[in-house]
């Protein structure tokens, strides 16, 4: 088990030099550059190369690669250009808010999800079935920043109930829950329509097992039968449950834009318009990380869940 | 189920119920178009929005705009200097008188060692306080200004590079810090920008990187007039335009700026204040003028007669905007009396084409122009530039519109039309602030700012407006000097080496609780008059 551990975390490493290396090739083949962002548009180019200077970006890209990695390599994640900032501050602030904004709506569309999906699964072809497959179509189709802009039209501009943007953590828990509440549904309707139907089809293959046939031989009830379903189904949920989890955190920069929720994903923006290298970096980095874990806790959990999978 | 329905009915309505609570009396809030907030340790970037709420709100310049009117162009008045002039046995150093009893926000005093160590701080790489940042963001704004030094505590001269009569226009960019503050933070400018002091009306008293500054009045203003109305400031980055509106509109800032022109009967209707006015801002093409079709000017004026500016500004923009005929507006100082006057006139432009030889069968007008798909000040960019290229086509002129990211166009503009990557483009669509006389005309039309000492890609090489400018920088009267201007502008008008199309009018949306703003022709704005009622 431990041996197994170590060894996928070994192998996240190259994982992770792939996405930085990827990350700052990317940047840099791009057109604009870092300081040529921060710069006032009617600033000379002499006044830019001698900026450029200053930051060490007239050095060859690689040794601007290694000089990062050597100090990623050290813990330190380097300063935004723009801010100075140093960015591991700047991610671990950003990071928490992201965490929740992906809990709060992930633990929407679990619940909701598995719900609707297994409710549907037991009643397959009747009216709440229908309903539920258009919730899950409708959910994965709907464009989230769309449905997030929808959502502020009618709670915050015409209705007057919930704040349009922002997070405002430091006016205390229930002004913070009242600015997550519409993004965090927003960012909820693609995993929802997703655990929907993926709960669905789990349980309809279930459902049509024999064992089932057993159980209602057995004399079982149907409250009884769906706690076996949930079970079996349980492997799969949470495969598709960590990998939305990550979805989440790394995916949700519209969301998080639309809404100004200071998260990873509005700092993702902002540091690709303003071509901020080691903030961009930097949140790549610790966005892959997470995802790395995310997936080795999910491998984990499913031979928890389903001790089969432990023994293969 | 019935067990967690209850409380969670009860929940959602603590939550509803808590949206009443709204910002104590007194509070102004803001929404920037800033995608974060501008910085704060001297001297700002984010161009002049960093300016108006961050610059020239925690800090002062030596001289400043008085921005207390609307009718007319901001005066230069004096702010942390009570007195300027230039030596009368060399023009090239001029005598800054300080004012005194004026107080940092950190309670240390204002004195020359002040200015001092802030123009080292973006002057000098070698001193201690050189600001690596602020040097950079600042550098295009104070050309001419080389040395100072201090005569007595409350008595600086500055040295200019040549005699020039610019240099309140340029002291005007500088704000001054507090050298203690800087001293108390650990002589680090990171530091210093997340407590800043300065000499202005506002201090800060938070900072939340990428949400929020929130600032107070500074009892101690040394200006009575200037004292803010409000107790409290608060500044929120704001870079999507739908955002500002929902952000407006349900209450959580009480003004924004720059509404999409869409947006704006539904805000007016709504109930809210719409404010506009003209200000030195110009949104053009700048043509190249050493190549086919923009190095005739007979094409030039063609395409300034086919552009319907009352047509972009009525139906498209909601009279956010005003034609330009120019780069200066009618009624501004510099204006002049220009021969041609850009009406839209298809007829006369297709004369005129037909004049320089060409026609769509034989000689085809054609010119690739890079855009933007957005960017600060340029307005609508897409929609403009397609009737841009609507009209020019109707007239013969076949332009190729090429729409890249804002700082990918502003990075290749810098590096003018004769590096590779440009080699095919005709123009350049950028708009423009100019506010002073280099910004309007200097850093242009001048044959010694071609790139990359400045910004005359073209290149507009014109002895008669070398010489012009020349003299009007050695001319330390300001109404001749505002005659000599205007006849440059004049002879630029008449060569036309940009297609003039709009001014923008810096559009804003207020609610109604806003009172006492005045929204000037500038770029920057007074919030010490604005006050918020209940």
């Amino acid at each position: 088990m431990w041996s197994y551990v170590g060894r996928r975390l070994l192998l996240a490493i190259p994982t992770l030099l792939g996405a930085s290396i990827i990350v700052f090739a990317m940047v840099h083949l791009a057109p604009g550059d870092p300081i040529a962002a921060v710069m006032p548009a009617d600033a000379s180019q002499a006044d830019i190369e001698a900026t450029r200077r200053a930051y060490g970006f007239d050095k060859p890209l690689p040794v601007q690669y290694l000089y990062w990695l050597g100090h990623v390599v050290q813990g330190d994640l380097g300063r935004s250009i723009t801010t100075r900032r140093p960015v591991i501050q700047d991610v671990r602030d950003s990071l928490a808010n992201s965490l929740v904004l992906a809990l709060s709506s992930s633990l929407i569309a679990f619940g909701l999800g598995t719900a609707i999906g297994l409710l549907a699964a037991f009643w397959q072809g009747r009216t709440l079935d229908k309903l539920a497959s258009a919730i899950a179509v409708v959910g994965v189709s709907v464009p989230h920043y769309w449905a997030g802009i929808i959502l502020i039209i009618i709670f915050s501009v015409e209705l007057n109930w919930l704040p349009a943007m922002g997070a405002a953590a430091e006016e205390g828990i229930v002004e913070y829950l009242r600015h997550i509440a519409l993004p965090t549904v927003a960012l909820s309707l693609i995993p929802l329509g997703v655990i929907t139907r993926v709960v669905r089809s789990a349980a309809l293959d279930i459902l049509s097992q024999e064992f089932v046939l057993a159980l209602r031989a057995k004399g079982l009830g149907r409250r009884r039968i769906f706690g076996h379903v949930l079970k079996n189904a349980a492997p799969q949920i949470l495969t598709v449950l960590g990998l939305q989890f990550g979805f989440q955190l790394g995916g949700s920069v519209l969301v998080e834009t639309v809404f100004s929720w200071p998260g990873t994903g509005y700092l993702l923006n902002l540091a690709i318009f303003q071509r901020d290298v080691p903030v961009l970096q930097g949140v790549i980095l610790v966005l892959s990380t997470f995802f790395v874990i995310l997936n080795l806790a999910v491998d984990l959990a499913q031979s928890l869940v389903d001790p089969r999978i432990a023994r293969q | 189920m019935r067990r967690v329905i209850g409380p969670l009915v009860g929940f959602v309505l603590v939550l509803v119920a808590a949206s009443s609570a709204s910002a104590a009396e007194g509070t102004l809030r803001i929404g920037m178009t800033a995608s974060d907030i501008p910085y704060t340790g001297g001297q700002t970037d984010n161009g002049f929005e960093g300016f108006r709420f961050i610059g020239y709100q925690i800090y002062e310049p030596l001289v400043n705009w008085d921005l207390s009117r609307s009718d007319r162009l901001p005066a230069i008045v004096p702010a942390l200097a009570e007195s300027w002039e230039p030596r009368k046995d060399d023009p090239k150093k001029w005598i800054f008188r300080l004012r005194k009893g004026v107080k940092f926000h950190d309670g240390s005093a204002f004195n020359a060692d002040a200015v001092v160590f802030t123009f080292e701080s973006v002057k000098n790489r070698q001193a201690p306080q050189y600001d690596n940042y602020g040097a950079g963001q600042l550098a295009a704004r104070v050309p001419s200004l080389k040395s100072i030094r201090k005569i007595d505590d409350y008595t600086v001269e500055i040295e200019t590079t040549t005699p020039t009569s610019f240099v309140p226009y340029q002291a005007i960019y500088m704000v001054i810090v507090s050298p203690t503050q800087w001293g108390k933070v650990g002589k680090d400018w990171r530091k210093f920008a997340e407590h800043p002091s300065g000499t202005g009306p506002f201090r800060v008293t938070r900072l939340v990187p990428r949400e929020r500054l929130e600032l107070e009045a500074f009892k101690q203003y040394w200006n009575p007039k200037r004292v803010p109305k409000v107790d409290r400031l608060i500044l929120f980055p704001m870079p999507e335009a739908t955002t500002r509106v929902a952000a407006l509109r349900s209450g959580q800032v009480d003004w924004i700026e720059a509404p999409p022109p869409d947006a704006i009967p539904q805000i007016r209707s709504a109930g809210f204040q719409i404010v506009t006015n003209k200000y030195p801002h110009n949104w053009t093409h700048t043509l190249r003028l050493d190549k086919e079709p923009w190095n005739n000017k007979l094409v030039r004026k063609a395409a300034n007669y086919a552009i319907d500016r009352v047509g972009i500004c009525k139906s498209l923009l909601h009279d956010t905007c005003t034609p330009a005929t120019g780069v200066v507006y009618k009624g501004h100082p510099w204006f002049g009396n220009p021969k041609e006057t850009y009406e839209y006139n298809p007829a006369k432009a297709k004369d005129l084409l037909r004049q320089a030889g060409f026609s769509e069968t034989k000689h085809p007008a054609k010119a690739v122009h890079l855009i933007s798909t957005s960017g600060s000040g340029q307005m609508q960019p897409l929609a403009m530039n397609e009737l841009v290229q609507k009209n020019l086509k109707d007239v013969g002129i076949d332009i190729d519109l090429m729409p890249i990211e804002w700082n990918a166009l502003t990075n290749r503009f810098r590096l003018g039309f004769n590096i590779p990557e440009n080699q095919g483009l005709n123009s350049w669509n950028i708009s423009w602030a100019f506010p002073d006389p280099w910004s309007a005309f200097g850093r242009f039309f001048l044959s010694k700012s071609v790139p990359p000492a400045s910004l005359n890609t073209m290149p507009y090489l014109n002895p008669t407006v070398d010489k012009l400018m020349d003299e009007a920088e050695r001319t330390f009267d300001v109404e001749k000097q505002n005659g000599l201007l205007a006849k440059i502008h004049e002879i630029v008008v008449d060569d036309a080496p940009w297609i003039f199309i709009v001014h923008d009018m810096n559009p804003r949306a207020l609610s109604p609780k806003v009172k006492g703003f005045v929204e000037p022709q500038s770029w920057f704005v007074d919030l010490t008059s604005v006050s918020v009622t209940k």
